[in-house]
């Protein structure tokens, strides 16, 4: 156990003191704050540039009904519709709204640009031009204008969820964030400190430093040994992420919090709801959304499940990978048996962002997030919707059995493996090596 | 000292070693000789408790083999590895440890290697910023450092150049004058008659010869002469009864004949009758290297 101890030590050390380590531990969460930073800013910034549209409307229904935004303004001009689409490259302007007389038709409205113009701005005329054409013929219906705008309702949903301390907010879309992150996260890193532990073997297998140390202690210790101090590194380099990305949130969210408009706006909107409501700005409140939702994630808990999950699932497929770097004589020889490790990975990952997120209940997602192959993923999803407590313990049971079950299935190939220089491996080789008595 | 009795070990479609067994004596400097794929390796394997035999059993000083003989044993093995990234220093003192040392003894005792072998400045360095010669003899360290009772060499010359190699084999020598058994593993025999004090032959998984080098040599003498001559007047040419010539050739001055004289008589009996014949100016036996007798019993074999 001792010299296991030596072994975790050096693997844990000899990672840990390269610059490589270091420059991942900062760059990564600086990387994630200056997304943060650009998120935030377009959304208080929005488009700055304004864009601008000429009305050219045969019709007069529209003369002046159309609304100003922060991005788009109207402009009403006269004249024939060619003269006006010559104008318009002539002149360099954005937009050229045509309404013929009988825009009643089909496909007759028209909007002219040289550049394309962006879904958001084409549905948001589209939307100014339902509601004026509306509002027109309920008053030719003799329906009075107070009537109108007090019938006008704006339904906005708010996803409560009940647990035993009471209403809590259920921000779906922050749940779907957190589960997405958190499930990429141990993707990724199931990857590269897999990888890592793999690299280890090859080297020492091609150094050939493996007799040496086989001679002085058991290969289970080895790997084992091996394994737990990639283990760690990535561990600390995790909680050293975790601690960094808080660290730098807050004051990036101080900074932020600052900087006086988007103060005002916040404030305006937090005390001010009403408000939000008469006058919705898509991009604001969904910031403030942001901002709320992210309040209401249980981060330890969040955490705490991560931490676990990439700890089980970086054993089950830590051991699997030491087994194929001691199969092989180099890297590149390792493709032919990386492909059934990856498999369930990439499978889990692919149904879990695209079935999971949708479904965190169903029975597909809770096999899923009990086999303990797909577990580490597909529980991650589901852990920031809510996991009843009975399948998560039995999915970190499943998990440490896995383990322990594959740590075996490996150790028995490896202890064979390390040894064997210069030829191809095939399953069938490998088979007879899990065969081979001590 | 080491005991190896009847050790066979079998892989999946050969058999490694069959029903193997060797005594090594307290002391003794134990030539372990064999072409490639004889089985020497999986015989090293075996004592360093990297596999285990199929059946047969090894002791040491009478107490069958387990892991705590660990620490007794050093072994270099044939293909030399270091972590390439690793500082030489960290590395010994990791290599140490693992063999059961605690750090500050380790620490000691690396530094006196160090500076026996001039090695000093080595400490920071990586083994990649080192030449090949350089990284054997840190490997040669590595293997001894820990005092092992037992030292294990799998062809511990290769890559060696004549003065590094000179410089390892008067360490091997001291080691063992100071008590510690040492077993050379080669096929190039040469290397062997000059150090080892008892060897044993092993070919397709077979010992097939064991025994003290100068035991064996003399076991294989068949009174064969070489002798040298001026052949002023006339050539030595065969005697039924007393001597055959089975090889003859001009030297660069002079003749020289190699005979086999007849099992009943000996020297003094050819000489009394080429004398009046011819001027000898040299005889010598023809003792057959270790390499002949290789030669002769794996030929015979096959």
């Amino acid at each position: 156990m001792n010299k296991t101890l030596l072994i975790i030590q050096r693997e844990y050390f000899s990672r840990v003191k390269k610059k490589s380590f270091l420059l991942m531990t900062f760059l990564v969460p600086t990387l994630f704050i200056a997304m943060y930073a650009v998120v935030i800013f377009i959304f208080i910034k929005g488009d700055d540039k304004v864009k601008e549209f000429r009305v050219l409307d045969e019709s007069g229904v529209f003369v002046n009904k159309l609304q100003d935004k922060k991005n788009v303004d109207f402009k009403y001009i006269n004249g024939s519709y060619s003269d006006a689409k010559k104008d318009l490259i002539a002149s360099e302007g954005d937009f050229l709204l045509y309404i013929p007389k009988n825009y009643e038709g089909k496909n007759q409205i028209e909007i002219v640009s040289e550049k394309k113009p962006g879904l958001n701005i084409v549905g948001d005329v589209q939307d100014q031009m339902e509601n004026v054409l509306q509002n027109k013929r309920l008053l030719e219906a003799g329906i009075d204008t107070s009537i109108i705008n007090q019938a006008k309702a704006k339904v906005i949903i708010q996803a409560k969820q009940i647990t035993e301390d009471g209403e809590k907010d259920a921000s779906v879309g922050a749940t779907f964030v957190v589960g997405f992150v958190a499930a990429f996260l141990i993707y990724i890193s199931l990857f590269i400190y897999g990888t890592q532990v793999m690299r280890g073997v090859i080297e020492e297998k091609t150094t050939r430093i493996i007799e040496v140390i086989v001679s002085s202690v058991k290969p289970f210790q080895l790997m084992l040994g091996k394994i737990l101090g990639i283990g760690m590194v990535g561990l600390t380099q995790f909680l050293l992420w975790i601690i960094l990305s808080a660290g730098l949130a807050t004051i990036a969210g101080t900074i932020m919090m600052n900087s006086d408009s988007s103060k005002a706006k916040i404030e305006q909107m937090k005390n001010n709801p009403d408000q939000n409501l008469q006058q919705p700005d898509a991009r604001t409140s969904a910031f403030l959304n942001f901002s709320k939702a992210a309040d209401t994630v249980d981060f330890p808990y969040i955490i705490g499940t991560f931490l676990f999950y990439f700890l089980g699932g970086y054993l089950i497929y830590s051991a699997l990978f030491a087994a194929v770097g001691s199969a092989v004589d180099n890297e590149t020889e390792t493709q032919q048996f990386m492909l059934p490790i990856t498999l369930p990975l990439i499978f889990t990952f692919i149904i879990g962002m695209n079935f999971i997120v949708n479904n965190p209940d169903s029975s597909l997602s809770f096999w899923l997030s009990m086999i303990p192959f797909t577990s580490p993923i597909a529980m991650m999803i589901r852990v920031p919707f809510g996991v009843p407590v009975w399948q998560l313990l039995l999915s970190m049971a499943l998990l440490i059995g896995g383990f322990i079950f594959t740590t075996w299935v490996a150790a028995r190939i490896y202890r064979v493996g390390i040894l064997m220089y210069g030829k191809k491996t095939s399953y069938k080789e490998i088979a007879k090596w899990f065969m081979y008595k001590e | 000292m080491l005991s190896i009795k009847n050790i066979v070990k079998q892989y999946a479609n050969h058999l490694a070693l069959d029903d193997v067994s060797i005594e090594i004596e307290q002391g003794s400097i134990f030539g372990l000789l064999g072409p490639n794929g004889a089985g020497k390796t999986s015989l090293i394997r075996i004592i360093n408790q990297i596999t285990a035999p199929d059946s047969g059993e090894i002791r040491i000083n009478g107490e069958k083999l387990n892991p705590s003989h660990i620490s007794q044993i050093g072994y270099l093995p044939e293909e030399r590895g270091l972590y390439k990234k690793m500082e030489i220093g960290d590395q010994m003192l990791y290599l140490a440890q693992l063999k059961g040392m605690s750090k500050s003894e380790a620490t000691k005792k690396i530094k006196y290697w160090f500076e026996k072998m001039e090695m000093q400045s080595w400490w920071k360095k990586k083994v990649e910023d080192l030449s090949k010669g350089m990284q054997q003899k840190v490997q040669f360290v590595a293997t001894i450092v820990h005092d092992p009772k037992l030292i294990i060499l799998d062809e511990p010359f290769s890559g060696f150049d004549p003065v590094n190699a000179e410089i390892i084999t008067r360490e091997i020598l001291e080691l063992n004058q100071k008590g510690a058994t040492i077993i050379f593993s080669t096929h190039r025999m040469e290397s062997v008659e000059q150090l080892c004090d008892n060897i044993a032959l092993i070919h397709k998984s077979r010992k097939i010869l064991d025994g003290k080098v100068k035991n064996i040599k003399n076991s294989y003498r068949n009174n064969t002469f070489k002798i040298d001559y001026f052949s002023d007047n006339g050539v030595i040419e065969s005697y039924p009864g007393l001597f055959e010539v089975l090889n003859e050739k001009t030297l660069e001055e002079g003749k020289q004949v190699t005979v086999k004289i007849a099992d009943d008589k000996n020297t003094n009996d050819v000489l009394q009758y080429l004398l009046p014949k011819v001027r000898i100016t040299q005889v010598n036996e023809v003792i057959p290297s270790i390499n002949d007798i290789f030669i002769q019993n794996v030929t015979a074999l096959n």
